[in-house]
């Protein structure tokens, strides 16, 4: 699939930013792992960042969801500040959905009570009501017989894309996915994958970090390349791939190719 | 006959009511305990675990005879066998609960927190629906499983003048030593039933928990 295919939502509406990031700065101790970021990410559009481990894209997307006090700069969702540990951040954190690598379903409860549990306790809506909802999800990710399971009796891929229902369910306006793959056997990969590209059709606003090269070609309507906690290039997925400007994305680029 | 098992039967009631206050004091404390174990505070955690292991290291006899005549001696506060009891069973109780409360806490990963915060819940609605389940189930069979050590623990309590139903047996058995010589076997047969009547349903709903535990695991 060819990446104009992909992408109208970002050239149709450049101007509606979900997220503005303005000179974010964190520290652990005296070590910058995010030294000066900005980055705005418009509705619709899907953002992939992508660079070496350790270059702090991983910190920025908890930042992004109050997990993680920063030193400088702001962060802002549609003009709203996220600021970690202020009151305003569980309003705001609705509206912002989080997948982490690791398989973080609540292991007490059911799939579908998993899914179920922040529409009912957060948004307060009704039980029936959200259990629909999830229903739909599960059918749409190719679950809906695992809706009594829990999450011991799924696979890894399994539990990702249940915990991708859980976070849509809050109908966020932007989700963030951190190394969703990462953790996974290559086979359950495609899997995972392929719901995320179909979240990317249907106009979902995301942010996405990921080793998985090909694809972030696929599903990126902008690659932003860190490094040393910064953004050294950013680019659409053609460009970036093809021509990379900066020696470091090149060179980031080529540990992906193995040459003899 | 039926007299001596009367008496049994109030040494075993000695028994549990020491058990079961002191279970409840543990309980109670032991989770504030565990609560205060987990702080990140380096003398707070150093402070916690001095006492968890100057309470391990003792033998819980060694603790009655401090407080049933040590503390009787140091400050002239006198506290009755059964009172001393409670207060050693407590001291130990409350340790070993703390340091199951605080494993507990940490063995629940640090995602589980942050999924749910990132899910808009609050942190009383991710404690409530979330981590206290969690913790709950892995806690009770610990939990129960020291319950029972700290009851079979009490016999100990003969030691300082507590006529408790280990002390009623041997009672028994030498007040009809010429008679009946071969009554300590009977006697300690009926005192093993009584232990046995109490801590089997612990042990029982123990081996519930952690079976439907594994169910729901899909172990």
């Amino acid at each position: 699939m060819t990446e104009t295919e992909l992408k109208p939502s970002a050239a149709e509406i450049p101007s509606e930013h979900i997220i503005d990031i303005n000179g974010v700065v964190k520290r652990f101790g005296d070590n910058a792992i995010l030294d000066g970021i900005d980055l705005s990410v418009s509705k619709g559009e899907v953002v992939v960042l992508i660079g070496p481990s350790g270059c702090g894209k991983s910190t920025l997307l908890r930042c992004l969801n109050g997990l993680e006090p920063i030193q400088g700069g702001t962060i802002t969702l549609h003009g709203e500040p996220v600021i970690h540990g202020e009151k305003s951040l569980y309003k705001i954190r609705q509206k912002i959905g989080m997948v982490f690598q690791s398989y973080d379903l609540f292991p007490h409860l059911t799939v579908l009570k998993n899914i179920t549990l922040s529409p009912i306790k957060v948004q307060k809506r009704d039980k029936a009501e959200a259990e629909r909802q999830a229903m739909e999800l599960l059918a749409r990710v190719g679950l809906a017989d695992k809706a009594k399971s829990y999450p011991s009796e799924l696979s890894g891929g399994q539990k990702q894309r249940v915990a991708i229902c859980r976070s849509l369910i809050m109908d966020p306006e932007i989700m963030l996915l951190d190394e969703i793959t990462a953790a996974l056997d290559p086979e359950m990969v495609h899997e995972v994958l392929n719901v995320v590209l179909d979240l990317a059709k249907s106009g979902t606003t995301m942010m996405i970090v990921t080793h998985e090269m090909a694809f972030a070609q696929a599903v990126a309507d902008r690659i932003v390349f860190l490094d040393g906690g910064s953004i050294i290039e950013q680019d659409t997925p053609d460009e970036f791939f093809r021509h990379p400007k900066t020696e470091r994305a090149e060179r980031f680029l080529k540990t992906f190719t193995y040459t003899k | 006959m039926g007299n001596n098992f009367l008496r049994l039967l109030s040494g075993l009631w000695v028994t549990v009511r020491i058990s079961l206050i002191s279970i409840a004091f543990s309980l109670v404390l032991g989770t504030l305990l565990g609560a205060v174990m987990t702080s990140r505070n380096r003398v707070v955690k150093v402070l916690c675990r001095v006492y968890l292991e100057i309470v391990r290291i003792m033998p819980q006899l060694v603790w009655l005879f401090i407080v049933f005549f040590g503390v009787t001696r140091l400050t002239g506060a006198n506290f009755g066998g059964e009172t001393s009891a409670v207060i050693v069973f407590t001291i130990w109780g409350a340790a070993e609960m703390g340091d199951l409360v605080r494993g507990t806490f940490e063995a629940i990963p640090r995602h589980q927190f942050e999924s749910s915060l990132s899910l808009g819940l609050t942190k009383p609605q991710m404690y409530i629906s979330i981590i206290f389940p969690q913790a709950l189930r892995n806690l009770l069979p610990n939990v129960i499983n020291l319950a029972t050590r700290m009851i079979k623990t009490t016999a100990l309590v003969s030691i300082i003048g507590v006529t408790e139903v280990l002390k009623v047996g041997k009672q028994i058995i030498d007040a009809n030593r010429f008679e009946f010589p071969n009554a300590a076997i009977w006697v300690y047969a009926a005192i093993f039933f009584m232990y046995f009547l109490i801590c089997f349903p612990l042990s029982m709903i123990s081996r519930a928990i952690v079976k439907k535990q594994q169910r729901s695991e899909g172990e």
